[in-house]
C-alpha cells in the first residue's frame, strides 16, 4: 500500500499531508497525556507500535501471485483508538520512507491517511459495535482485517484520484477498479492472517493483563 | 478460532505453489500508474536507497526484529509480574 516516493503528484502530496497531520499531532498529544495519567500505559503504547513494525515489514504471498505486507495497525486501534494508531503508523512509515526507500517523504502524509488514520478508523467503528455482540478476541479480529483491507481500498482511491483514466468521475472510477485489483484483492488472504495474529496477541494479553479489558476507554 | 491456525498456513502454502512472479503489489501499481499515464515521471527520487537487494532485506529484518524485541520484553514482564502477584 505504499505509494512510492515521487509517485503522487505535488498538489495531492500536500492535500494528503494537510489531512494527516492534524491526526498525528493529536495522536502524539493523546499519547504523551496518557503516559503522563499511566505511566504503565508506556509499555503497552509500545506494544501497539511494535506489532505494527513487526507486521508491516512482512511481505507476505498471496492468491493473486504478488506479495504485499500487513498493516498491523488493529492492536493499537483496538487498545488506543485511532489518533494514537495515526501517530504510531506515522513512525513505521517514517523508518520504511528513509531506510527502505519504500513509500516516501513525499508520500507519506497519503500513506499515513490510508494505514494510520481511515484504515484503522474503519476498524475501530467495527470493533466498537462487535465488542457489543462477541468476545474482545474476536472484536479484534474482525477491527483488524477491516483496518487492514481498508487501507488498501483507500490507497487504491488516493492512486485513482491522482490518476484518473479519464475526465470526471467514470475516469477515476475506472482508474479506482484497476487498483483495486491489484491491492484489494491480493490484500484479502493476508488481512484474514492479520486478524489471526493480532486475535492471538490480544488473547495472550487479556491473560497476563487482565485490566486492560477496559482499555477501550482510552479510545 | 480453532481452525483459525489451520486457516493461516492453508493461506500462506497454497500460493507458494503456484508459478507466480511474487513482486510486490506496490510496484504492480506503479506499473499501473505508467499504463493509465505514460508521461508521469517521479518528481521526487528517494533520499537514500539500500544499496542492495541483501542491504534491504537486513533492514526490513532489523524493523522486524525490534517489533518483536519489544513484544517479547514487554509480555514477558507482565507475564513474570503476574506471576509473582500470584505467588
Amino acid at each position: 500500500m505504499h505509494i512510492m516516493e515521487g509517485f503522487l503528484p505535488i498538489e495531492w502530496s500536500v492535500a494528503w499531508y494537510v489531512f494527516s497531520i492534524p491526526f498525528i499531532a493529536y495522536g502524539a498529544w493523546r499519547a504523551k497525556k496518557i503516559i503522563e495519567e499511566n505511566p504503565s500505559n508506556k509499555a503497552l503504547i509500545a506494544v501497539a507500535g511494535a506489532f505494527i513494525f513487526v507486521l508491516s515489514a512482512l511481505k507476505i504471498p498471496s492468491v493473486t501471485g504478488s506479495c504485499s505486507h500487513p498493516t498491523g495497525t488493529g492492536i493499537a486501534v483496538v487498545l488506543f483508538g485511532p489518533a494514537i494508531t495515526a501517530f504510531l503508523s506515522a513512525i513505521a512509515l517514517l523508518y520504511q520512507a528513509l531506510l527502505l526507500a519504500h513509500g516516501g517523504i513525499t508520500t507519506l502524509g497519503a500513506n499515513t491517511a490510508s494505514m494510520g488514520i481511515i484504515g484503522p478508523f474503519a476498524g475501530w467503528i467495527v470493533y466498537r459495535f462487535a465488542k457489543k455482540h462477541l468476545s474482545v478476541v474476536s472484536a479484534t479480529f474482525i477491527a483488524a482485517v477491516v483496518a487492514d483491507w481498508v487501507t488498501y481500498v483507500v490507497t487504491s482511491i488516493q492512486l485513482a484520484l491522482a490518476f484518473p483514466a479519464d475526465a470526471g468521475l467514470s475516469g477515476i472510477l475506472s482508474s479506482a477498479a484497476v487498483f483495486m485489483g491489484i491491492f484489494a484483492v491480493t490484500q484479502i488472504p493476508i488481512a484474514l492472517i492479520e486478524g489471526v495474529v493480532a486475535a492471538t496477541l490480544m488473547k495472550h494479553l487479556l491473560q497476563i493483563k487482565p485490566e486492560i479489558k477496559g482499555a477501550e476507554v482510552f479510545a | 478460532m480453532r481452525f483459525l491456525p489451520l486457516l493461516i498456513l492453508l493461506l500462506l502454502i497454497t500460493p507458494v505453489l503456484a508459478d507466480e512472479g511474487w513482486s510486490g503489489a506496490d510496484e504492480k501499481a506503479e506499473e499501473a500508474i505508467s499504463e493509465i499515464k505514460p508521461d508521469y515521471t517521479p518528481w521526487f527520487e528517494p533520499i537514500w536507497e539500500p544499496p542492495s537487494g541483501e542491504i534491504e532485506s537486513l533492514l526490513f529484518s532489523v524493523q522486524a526484529a525490534i517489533g518483536a524485541l519489544i513484544i517479547g520484553y514487554i509480555l514477558g514482564y507482565y507475564r513474570g509480574k503476574q506471576h509473582a502477584q500470584n505467588s
